[in-house]
């Protein structure tokens, strides 16, 4: 009886530590489905960001072809 | 467009980074949990800032043998460019820090490095602006920049490895080590470094247009 608790205690306490092992991770966001409109809207702003930047070259371009025609 | 295809391909591998960075799996890590995926943004910042003082060093470099204003506006305007990016580097990790050890900052070597780095460069700003006589200005601040760039050596990558960090990939932190860094995350972290420095000097390069079309139309 004594060696049966023993085990079954040891095997409890066990449970404990390999619950601790794991790492906490947001598992629930990613099930849930919001995580998508997170990234949603991150590449919605990546997306805005690249367009401004290529419209900020287009005018740069433009002005640099207009001071090359003047010269 | 020819010329162009780099521009292209920072955007591809940005957009590719924020989906995969934010969808894909990482290593179950403690202390770090999600956060892990701050390497494809936060670490990245780093990798552009060093990129684009390094630009900056060069063309300091070649404005010291051939002083042509050319190379001092490209280094001026690499290190500008870089400075952004540095900041954003301490900014975002401060963000990390304030959720992970409880506080916006700590007496870290590796955050007082990289702070340190970041007011050595503050001061080439401040030194540029010191000086109104062009050809006086570039010698001093290309003279500036190399002593600024060595310190960025000492303080970012010899300073942090002298004593012990808390910073994730130091004093047995779990981080981006070879240990950790698992081939999934590889897939991501390489674009993700590779776009966000196309992006870096990207921006710099609109600057150095715009700072010479400044010079043009003034003379």
């Amino acid at each position: 009886m004594k060696k049966f608790l023993a085990t079954s205690f040891l095997l409890i306490i066990s449970c404990f530590l390999f619950a601790q092992e794991k790492v906490e991770m947001a598992d629930e966001l990613r099930s849930s489905g919001k995580i998508y409109v997170v990234v949603g809207v991150l590449v919605t702003i990546m997306v805005g960001i690249i367009l401004f930047l290529i419209m900020i070259d287009r005018k740069v371009s433009d002005i640099e072809k207009k001071l090359k025609n003047k010269a | 467009m020819k010329k162009n295809w780099w521009k292209i391909l920072c955007a591809l591998f940005l957009v590719y980074v924020i989906v995969a960075g934010f969808l894909s799996d990482v290593p179950h890590l403690p202390i770090l949990h999600e956060t892990i995926r701050n390497q494809y943004f936060h670490v990245c910042m780093w990798f552009a800032m060093i990129t684009l003082l390094t630009t900056s060093l060069i063309f300091s470099v070649r404005y010291l043998s051939n002083p042509k204003m050319n190379n001092d506006i490209i280094a001026s305007e690499a290190a500008r460019t870089g400075i952004f990016f540095g900041t954003l580097g301490l900014i975002t990790g401060s963000i990390w820090a304030r959720f992970t050890w409880g506080a916006w900052w700590t007496n870290d070597v590796k955050l007082n490095g990289a702070a340190i780095t970041m007011l050595t460069y503050l001061a080439y700003l401040v030194l540029r602006n010191a000086i109104t006589d062009e050809q006086k200005r570039g010698k001093v601040s290309a003279v500036y920049n190399i002593f600024a760039y060595v310190m960025m050596l000492v303080f970012i990558l010899i300073y942090p490895r002298m004593s012990d960090s808390l910073h994730p990939g130091n004093g047995g932190n779990p981080a981006f080590s070879k240990y950790d860094l698992d081939s999934t995350m590889r897939m991501v972290f390489y674009p993700a470094v590779i776009g966000w420095t196309l992006l870096g000097v990207w921006i710099m390069t609109l600057r150095i247009r715009i700072q010479k079309i400044k010079l043009q139309t003034e003379l």
